[in-house]
């Protein structure tokens, strides 16, 4: 806790790291307490193939430098703040047409039918503006979500965090962080990829045949 | 009479579980709270530190606690949510006393209890002072747990007083009690981290202790190894260095086959066995058979798991092994704890940093429930009931005669078997529904019906109270104040944040006043729960649990003391066993003999599937609290059940087909959830939920001889596709037992 100072100011940043990650939904309920959007969670619980695994991948704002969202929006409703916070549409100029839903290459923002509105993870800027931390990252019980210095994460992790992702052609870079083994330096996700998943390993069967 | 009043349905219609989904004061965000009350979430042995916002004397939301050095801030869904049982349309207002055809009716305390009293006096003055049973709870705070062992000795002068913790734990701590000569964690949390090697026995940690998981993947960070064991892979065994998918039932194969591989290879610590324990050669002897090969056949994985765990655990400079109920929970749960703790003590891996042991307590007050005296042979202090000097000593501190005090009594299954056996004639439970928790369902309603009268304190109309002939309207966690003790052995202060609503009353006044109407007022003259705690204090003084120099301010000052802290001046123990010095009169840990033995009903060619039970992260015990709350039950609506795609296709069931699990006793229509994380000779339905989704309609009412624990882990059914039922049951909402 910092006593009401912005937290963005004293080096504190956002990182995950899926390796923790136990799809026990925390974050999702936590994320309904966060003052700009309270009774509606805006975080996203992928659950990736259940009938091969328990693996789940929370799944936040990325917080692109030069956010997609905004590029595609025809209405110029989606901001990013002085501190790289980029926010949910706003309202006077959002006209729902989902081009960001489409665009977000991580799938964060959602078009909320009920009030014609994009909404989006703004990183709890009602909380980390005041000095304190994210509610899906202050309670997640396992550490696959964090708020906290790079220095700390240095110090209690062994994976290594990086924000440059390569989808196709284009890079894009974020303020949050993903922790991933020291040997990788960017995350490069082609079409090819999606869709193809070795859950061998994850079978019991396969397991109990080992002798 | 101890029937529902009216239909199933029309009690839900009225009593629910309804669901809450919005914060009393809505979804806004304009509403100040006037205060932040720091106390402890009540779901779970974890006890994570939380703050309730409170305005206006309700609780409308809630803030995480950082400071609090167990949790620092971390909550699992329940947590995040728990503040939805306040101010809920379910909630129990009055005491109110059953009317046939009508349902429960309102009616004054004084008319209530004055039937209570009259009640337990009636059926003792016929058929004897032990002809009335009390069952306590695990989720009471530790004065609560005390006054109700007090309660049944001094007041209702019966033997028969016992506690859903005997569905929970008890065969770990019988089994650390032979061991150890002491039922706690040997260390605190802290020291999780600092091990090189973490074996984790049947304990799903990401769903039923999901903060503990913080401490696993920090140990990873240090270069931990970590080894699981369980039938299903876990969200933890997904990621662990090695993962064994034990057969249910044959954990004693991994254990001693591992134990067998560490004395050939010479990953035994012979100076500290010589040293500080007694009993090695026995053991050395048993285990001499369990080569990996014989091992691997008990536990029904292959052998070079075994020796990969050896591997491991042998040689590590430090190590932490953790149990749960995954072995626990067995006919041989003492016997599978023992030779899980003769792993540690053989690699004289106990008592320092990063070296221990622990069992993960499951219930809200798992730990300090058991220690106060609510258990059928014990004495606050964790004392022995038998024991001349343990009786002399409480009789002095309740100001009894020492042969007042009754002896030995039935443990939580006996006395339902007693009901049954026309010994046990009235019922008194409170944190507690059997309806849900205990084997053989139906046996167990068949016994409450037998019942002349049964009354429930609660706070919601659990499954159970819908038998009771009176309802008394008690309090929760947060409308009342106390202490409990958490999986660490750490006394943690529970704050009250607002008071029971309308005539609700805290639990511990309706107790003492029950006492004063049965004649022992004197001896229940209590002006608040801080004044049960000072007697309790006195009380475990000199006792294993010695709780004498724990005060409220004190536990409030250092965020928790461990216990045992037997004065004022004295810091209190995080860590057991320091300098291997251990509770038994030598002074040393008695290893114990396991030889390995089959379950009471194992699989044949009518029944052939082993069905386990358990838990999923959104609910809490029987669900009575968490099944009334919106967001955790659309996280898990309704009871599935896992199966292998593999057994799945030979029974012809897809994903989301509705099948019919079938024991001896009992069976639940539930839809199949086809996955490949469980082995193919066992399916698992999570036991939550009441009536036809109950998972203990299956289950057997067989009992470890030493603990008296369940086997909740085995029995043997069949599963076969069924079409969607559309009876009156299945027509309820989910969170009462229906389906969708």
């Amino acid at each position: 806790m910092t006593n009401g100072t912005p937290l963005s100011g004293l080096g504190m940043e956002f990182f995950i790291d899926h390796s923790r990650g136990i799809g026990c939904k925390a974050c999702v309920q936590a994320c309904e307490e966060c003052d700009t959007h309270r009774g509606i969670s805006l975080i996203h619980l992928e659950t990736i193939m259940r009938p091969d695994s328990v693996q789940t991948a929370p799944q936040v704002c990325m917080h692109c430098e030069d956010p997609i969202c905004a590029q595609v929006c025809p209405a110029d409703a989606i901001k990013k703040t002085a501190e790289g916070v980029v926010q949910s549409s706003l309202k006077p100029r959002c006209i729902g047409c989902s081009n960001c839903v489409l665009a977000c290459p991580f799938g964060v923002p959602k078009y909320k039918v009920e009030i014609n509105q994009m909404m989006k993870c703004d990183m709890c800027y009602d909380r980390t503006s005041i000095g304190k931390r994210p509610m899906c990252a202050t309670v997640c019980p396992s550490g696959a979500l964090a708020f906290t210095t790079r220095e700390n994460i240095e110090r209690t992790r062994q994976g290594v965090a990086i924000n440059e992702w390569q989808f196709g052609g284009e890079v894009v870079r974020t303020k949050v962080n993903v922790l991933v083994p020291r040997s990788v330096h960017r995350i490069d996700v082609t079409v090819e990829q999606i869709g193809r998943t070795h859950t061998e390993e994850y079978d019991v069967a396969s397991l109990l045949e080992g002798d | 009479m101890a029937k529902p009043p009216i239909e199933i349905p029309e009690l839900v219609a009225e009593f629910g579980p309804k669901l809450n989904r919005t914060p009393v004061t809505g979804w806004t965000t304009d509403v100040q709270p006037d205060k932040l009350v720091k106390t402890h979430c009540c779901f779970c042995g974890q006890q994570c530190g939380i703050q309730l916002k409170v305005k206006d004397n309700r609780v409308i939301g809630f803030e995480p606690w950082e400071d609090f050095p167990f949790n620092q801030g971390r909550l699992c869904p329940k947590g995040v949510t728990r503040y939805m049982q306040d101010e809920h349309p379910d909630r129990l207002t009055a005491p109110m006393m059953r009317k046939e055809g009508t349902g429960f009716v309102p009616v004054s305390w004084d008319a209530a209890l004055d039937k209570v009293a009259g009640e337990i006096r009636r059926i003792q003055q016929t058929y004897g002072n032990d002809a009335f049973a009390l069952l306590g709870g695990a989720s009471l705070t530790n004065e609560k747990a005390y006054l109700m062992g007090k309660f049944a000795r001094v007041a209702v002068k019966t033997a028969n007083i016992d506690y859903n913790g005997r569905l929970c734990m008890v065969s770990a701590g019988a089994a650390s009690k032979k061991i150890f000569g002491v039922d706690r964690s040997a260390n605190p949390w802290s020291d999780i981290p600092l091990a090189k090697a973490i074996l984790v026995a049947g304990a799903n940690v990401a769903e039923c202790a999901p903060i503990t998981t913080h401490y696993l993947w920090q140990a990873r960070e240090n270069g931990a190894k970590l080894i699981v064991i369980d039938p299903r892979m876990t969200p933890i065994a997904r990621n662990a260095d090695l993962f064994i998918p034990v057969r249910p039932g044959g954990d004693i194969g991994i254990f001693n086959g591992i134990l067998h591989i560490m004395i050939e290879r010479g990953w035994i610590d012979r100076d500290f066995i010589a040293q500080h324990t007694t009993g090695w050669e026995q053991v050395e002897e048993v285990v001499r058979k369990y080569t990996p090969e014989y091992a691997a056949k008990i536990a029904g994985v292959p052998a070079s798991m075994i020796v990969k765990a050896a591997e491991i655990w042998g040689p590590a400079p430090t190590s932490f092994l953790l149990h749960a109920r995954g072995i626990e929970h067995h006919t041989k749960g003492v016997q599978n704890c023992m030779a899980a703790i003769n792993l540690v003590v053989a690699s004289g891996r106990i008592g320092r940093e990063g070296c221990g042991y622990a069992m993960i307590t499951g219930q809200g007050n798992g730990q300090g429930g058991r220690e106060q005296g609510q258990k059928c042979d014990q004495l606050p202090g964790g004392r022995d009931i038998e024991n001349p000097e343990h009786r002399k000593y409480i009789a002095g501190v309740w100001g009894v005669p020492e042969e007042g005090i009754p002896h030995k009594g039935l443990s939580m299954v006996p006395i339902f078997e007693a009901i049954h056996a026309g010994k046990i004639k009235g019922l008194m439970g409170i944190s507690s529904n059997p309806m849900v928790s205990l084997p053989n369902n139906s046996y167990i309603r068949e016994a409450l019906e037998k019942l002349e009268f049964f009354c429930q304190i609660d706070f919601f109309l659990s499954e159970t109270a819908r038998y009771a002939d009176v309802v008394l309207a008690g309090s929760l966690m947060e409308e009342d104040e106390g202490t409990t003790t958490n999986v660490e052995g750490r006394v943690i202060h529970h704050k009250k944040a607002v008071d029971p609503p309308a005539d609700a009353r805290v639990d511990w006044e309706i107790i003492c006043d029950l006492a004063s109407r049965l004649g022992a007022g004197e001896k229940f003259a209590f002006a608040s729960p801080r004044e049960i705690f000072e007697e309790l204090r006195v009380a475990s003084k000199g006792g294993v649990c010695d709780y004498y120099g724990i005060t409220w301010d004190r536990v409030d000052r250092e965020m928790g003391v461990f216990w045992p802290c037997p004065s004022p001046e004295h810091p209190g123990t995080p860590r057991l066993y320091e300098g291997a010095r251990f509770n038994h009169p030598d002074g040393k840990a008695h290893f114990q003999p396991v030889e390995w033995k089959p379950a009471a009903e194992e699989t044949d060619s009518e029944y052939p599937i082993i069905l386990t039970t358990g838990r999923v992260v959104s609910h809490y015990l029987s669900g009575t609290q968490t099944r009334r709350i919106g967001a955790l039950v659309d996280q898990y609506p309704q009871p599935l059940c896992e199966i292998h795609p593999l057994l799945a296709a030979k029974l012809g069931i897809t994903d989301g087909d509705f099948v019919k699990v079938e024991s001896r006793r009992g069976a639940v229509t539930v839809r199949a959830s086809v996955v490949k994380t469980i082995r193919p000779d066992t399916v698992f339905v999570p036991y939550h939920w009441p009536l036809d989704r109950a998972a203990n309609n299956m289950t057997v009412r067989a009992i470890d001889p030493i603990s008296n624990i369940p086997e909740f882990k085995i029995c043997a059914v069949r599963v076969g596709k069924v079409p969607e039922p559309h009876d009156a049951i299945a027509e309820l909402e989910v969170q009462a037992g229906g389906v969708r």
